[in-house]
């Protein structure tokens, strides 16, 4: 089997007894070539502008020689992947910090508290941007480097690609038993039967099959390229779509009582951020009401207290005349309406709470939101009646009530102000009273949980200490001097806090995601491989099969394959029945097939 | 309601008793596979360093046609398929396994595999009681979340031995880990039964948990042959270098997969689950999507996911890039994993974040 070699008709002319070793490495390397579109790493440059002509011409085609030169050895340094290696490694890096130091963007108090725990540190960190980490320019600029470099590769391996699909598969390496599968025969079928065969087997197989010389050369799995296309740019259309939603976010905040409503306008909000390129024009007309609120909690063992169930049951209308619909909004399930979802994020009590003046007449009956405190909704708030009300002198003045109200209350006598259980079931409102000026009116916005008593004057009982009062349901407070009064109704409504969020892009990025997740598959379970089959014709005059393969990836499946078509193949030309090398019994001699001095695969 | 209770509570004590029965018979797996080990050593072989050192190739990579001989005349059967390692690539054979060709050795170790099916099976009856007792899926906190990685680890590695993977050899490594993890789960950080506060109702939680679990499972398989090719590797160095390495080295490097196995194996394993894992992350952040109106807001927990993604990538990259195959991958990878743990103890007991429902005070 020796004779081989000798009918190969891919001789080199370069081929001498001396560099047989190296000719073969080139030839093996020129059969794995274009298997995938993955960038060759260039060498350094000297300098670009060459020699420089006398004269000022001369000076300025040599520096422009020179920029350009420069510039498309950095666009090349950057689009290469070991610089590619280098960013990712440096978002990696650069992520962390954003972990361990609080972050502006998230919790802005632990922020404070560290500056002003850290008085070295604390401005150190400031001006690296450390404390809004993925919004500064330095981590900004890694990832920004890093998709122009995702860009700039992924333009010439789409060409490259669409290259390789219009051209055919290299032609056999001359020594394929030196390719990581190998099986050989010999058979009486002719050599261009044997061909015909293995060409029928291959596209059987879906490979990409052609004739070229005295063998056949194919090719498969193309679509592990194009995944790894796909991934990448999936990844830039995440980026992309992660930006837009950037750019045009809306998220505001609305405190809604049980029985209230919302329309979705500016006006309406507590509070209200937006992207840069955010229009008010953005929001997507719509309406809602809170019906309901429920709160179920842990009402034993060593959970107790903890949260088990928050609903809000909703009424909402599409559009400005819409049809009402009913839903329900929990924790994990906002309300979509279009872009704009509506989700829960917190809430509390709303005590009803009347207050009359000193003839007997309402000047103020409504349910007063309290801010909660802690974990079993020690809550606190303001009353305040701005207008309306007339004092005993019948001069106009406003009222204001500093309120602190738990849902469950200890019991008389038992320490202080603090709730004991979550859930409404002995609330107490405390109220201490004062008069005058609430400061409201002056067009500055106002803390509707806190009094501003700039202008107050605190109300004194008759025994000259501070008037304050903790009232059960239905109890009242009387105000001195004719100043009427204030009653705890027996209703306690709830709220909810609602966070109404618009992104737009999201489907994007979610596409872009999936898009990802499929590109990866199919670039990492396909294997791009190839196969050759050689048919000659030997010494003796038998035919001489055989067939190789080389992939991608060193792949498991290779060697099973190259069998299984070799199985095809073989069915169409057997074995030459007389072959002494078809002798079950005798060893094979591999001396004479891979001669010692090429015996380079044990290094 | 109190008798739902009653059940709960029996449940949840069922549970903690199979736990502890497991992690019984996991000692017993542990001792039968140091066992392996030692019985092993007896076999004293040198494959590596006369496959190193040998001049000509293997006679079993000249290629012939396998013949079937039946009946006095000879069939033919298909071509015989010769493999090699690509140009460059070390020919080193495998290891037998830790039994070493040994026959008690390998007594042994199949008493250990025994074993660890048997404690795998109790372990997981534990994790499904426990998932009873609080009628949701077992991963509330990170008692349960240790219980249910520690059972899908060893079920991974029962499912690559199923699948006639020579994995046989991380046996000892894996159960010395998972007693540990047990050990931590049981003392500090056991959390009694309970409920999931509101926010963590999700069936994405269901899917980005599990997934995450799995996930982490399997690229625990592939640190742990990575950290072996890294020391087969050295081995071989030294002998193809004319070294000698010491006698301990030489019984269980000589036992282990060929460098070359290990890292195509770990290759395989880190590739094969990088897909789910990026799967896990968007799922994550479909979760946070639904749970705090954004998908991605750079919490700790979400940052160090996304580390630990990208430094996976790099890995990846790094072995489609020719420089960087072998050793240097092998370090990304190893630092990878290492950014997973982190994500999993560190960012939980130290960081905290919105994510901080360890349950651990
Ligand atoms: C956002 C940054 C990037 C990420 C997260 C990323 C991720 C990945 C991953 C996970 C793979 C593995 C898939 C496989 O092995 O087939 C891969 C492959 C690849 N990447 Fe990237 N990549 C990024 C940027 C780039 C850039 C900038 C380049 C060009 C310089 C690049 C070129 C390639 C090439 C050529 C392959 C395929 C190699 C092969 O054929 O096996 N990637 N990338």
């Amino acid at each position: 089997m020796s004779d081989t070699r000798s009918t190969d008709v891919h001789s080199e002319t370069t081929d001498t007894p001396a560099d047989t070793g190296t000719s073969t490495d080139k030839d093996l390397t020129e059969a794995g070539s274009r298997l995938s579109t993955a960038p060759v790493e260039t060498a350094m440059p000297g300098s670009f502008g060459g020699s420089r002509a006398p004269g000022a011409l001369g000076w300025i085609s040599w520096t422009a020689r020179e920029v350009i030169g420069w510039a498309r050895w950095f666009w090349r340094q950057l689009t290469s992947m070991r610089v590619a290696l280098l960013l990712l490694f440096l978002l990696s890096l650069g992520a962390i910090p954003g972990s361990l130091i609080p972050q502006s963007g998230t919790n802005a108090m632990a922020v404070q508290a560290f500056k002003d725990a850290h008085d070295v540190r604390g401005p150190l960190y400031d001006r690296l941007g450390l404390f809004h980490v993925y919004s500064s320019v330095w981590f900004s600029s890694i990832y920004i480097l890093l998709f122009v470099s995702l860009i700039g590769c992924i333009v010439p391996r789409a060409w490259q690609f669409v290259g390789q699909l219009r051209s055919r598969p290299p032609g056999a390496p001359r020594r394929l038993e030196r390719l990581p599968a190998y099986a050989t025969w010999r058979t009486d079928a002719a050599p261009e039967e044997v061909r015909a065969a293995a060409l029928k087997a291959l596209r059987q197989r879906r490979f990409r099959a052609h004739v070229t010389g005295d063998a056949v050369a194919a090719e498969k799995g193309y679509l592990r390229e194009a995944g790894n296309l796909l991934f990448h740019v999936a990844l830039v259309v995440m980026l992309v779509a992660f930006a837009w939603g950037q750019l045009y976010k809306s998220e505001g905040n609305k405190l809604i009582i049980e029985g209230d409503g919302f329309a979705n306008t500016l006006t309406q909000y507590d509070d209200f951020k937006s992207g840069n390129l955010f229009t008010a024009d953005d929001l997507v007309p719509y309406s809602f009401t809170l019906r309901d609120f429920t709160g179920t909690y842990e009402r034993t063992g060593p959970n107790k207290g903890t949260p088990r169930t928050f609903k809000a049951d909703l009424t909402y209308s599409e559009g400005a005349y819409g049809k009402e619909k009913k839903t329900t909004v929990r924790v994990n399930q906002p309300l979509h309406v279009g872009d704009s979802k509506v989700y829960l994020v917190n809430h509390g009590y709303a005590p009803v709470v009347t207050v009359r003046d000193g003839k007997g007449k309402v000047v103020f009956h409504d349910a007063v939101p309290m801010l909660p405190l802690d974990a079993n909704v020690t809550s606190q708030g303001a009353i305040q009646v701005r207008d309306g009300y007339r004092n005993a002198k019948g001069e106009k003045e406003q009222l204001g009530f500093g309120a602190i109200f738990v849902p469950t209350f200890a019991g008389a006598g038992q320490g202080s102000m603090f709730s004991q259980f979550p859930a409404a079931d002995n609330p107490v409102l405390a109220v201490n009273a004062y008069h005058g000026d609430l400061g409201v009116n002056a067009g500055v916005p106002s803390n509707v949980y806190q009094l501003n008593t700039k202008n107050l004057k605190q109300f004194k009982g008759a025994d000259g200490k501070i008037l304050k009062a903790r009232l059960a349901p239905g109890q009242t407070m009387k105000l001195p001097g004719g100043y009427g009064s204030i009653t705890f109704e027996k209703q306690v409504k709830e709220w909810a806090g609602f966070q109404i969020v618009q992104q737009p892009g999201s489907g994007w990025a979610l596409g872009g995601a999936l898009a990802a997740i499929l590109g990866l598959a199919g670039s990492l379970f396909i294997p791009r491989r190839r196969v050759w089959v050689r048919a000659t014709t030997g010494a003796d005059g038998a035919t001489v099969v055989e067939m190789a393969g080389l992939g991608r990836s060193e792949s498991a499946k290779l060697p099973e394959e190259l069998g299984d078509l070799a199985a095809l193949v073989h069915d169409q030309a057997p074995t030459k029945t007389a072959d002494p090398d078809a002798d079950p019994d005798r060893e094979p001699d591999a001396a004479s097939h891979v001669p010692a001095a090429e015996g380079v695969q044990t290094k | 309601m109190t008798l739902a209770l009653a059940t709960n509570e029996h449940l949840a004590n069922l549970s903690n008793t199979l736990i502890y029965s497991s992690m019984a018979v996991y000692t017993l797996a542990f001792f039968a596979y140091i066992a392996e080990w030692i019985f092993g050593s007896r076999s004293k072989v040198a494959r590596t360093a006369s496959a190193l050192t040998a001049e000509a190739p293997r006679a079993a990579e000249a290629p012939a046609v396998a013949v079937k001989q039946a009946g006095g005349t000879a069939v033919l059967e298909r071509p015989k398929v010769v493999t090699r390692a690509a140009a460059g690539a070390r020919d080193v054979p495998d290891g037998p396994g830790a039994h070493g060709g040994d026959e008690q050795g390998d007594l042994y170790g199949r008493i250990a595999v025994s074993l660890t099916v048997l404690s795998f099976l109790v372990e997981l009856a534990g994790v499904i009681a426990r998932a009873a007792s609080v009628q949701r899926a077992p991963w509330g906190n990170m008692y349960e979340f240790s219980i249910t990685f520690s059972t899908v680890a060893v079920g991974v590695y029962l499912a690559l031995l199923a699948l006639k993977k020579n994995v046989r050899w991380i046996g000892l490594f894996l159960i010395t880990t998972v007693l540990l993890d047990l050990g931590l789960a049981v003392t500090v950080l056991y959390t009694a039964s309970d409920q999931l506060v509101p926010a963590l109702h999700s069936y994405w939680l269901i899917i980005h948990v599990s997934t995450a679990i799995f996930c982490g499972a399997v690229l625990y398989v592939g640190a742990v042959a990575t950290l072996a090719y890294l020391f087969k590797d050295s081995y071989e160095n030294k002998l193809a270098g004319g070294g000698k390495p010491g006698r301990f080295a030489t019984s269980v490097m000589e036992r282990l997969p060929s460098s070359a196995s290990l890292d195509k194996f770990a290759y395989r394993v880190n590739a094969a689950v990088f897909p789910l894992w990026t799967f896990t992350i968007i799922a994550g952040a479909i979760w946070a999507g639904d749970a705090w109106g954004r998908y991605w807001g750079w919490d700790p927990k979400e940052t160090w996911a996304f580390i630990t993604w990208v430094a996976y990538a790099c890995y990846l990259h790094a072995r489609s890039t020719a420089g960087w195959k072998g050793r240097k991958a092998a370090y990304i990878a190893l630092v990878a994993f290492a950014c997973y743990l982190f994500n999993y103890y560190g960012v939980n007991l130290f960081v905290g974040g919105m994510h901080s429902y360890a349950g651990v005070k």
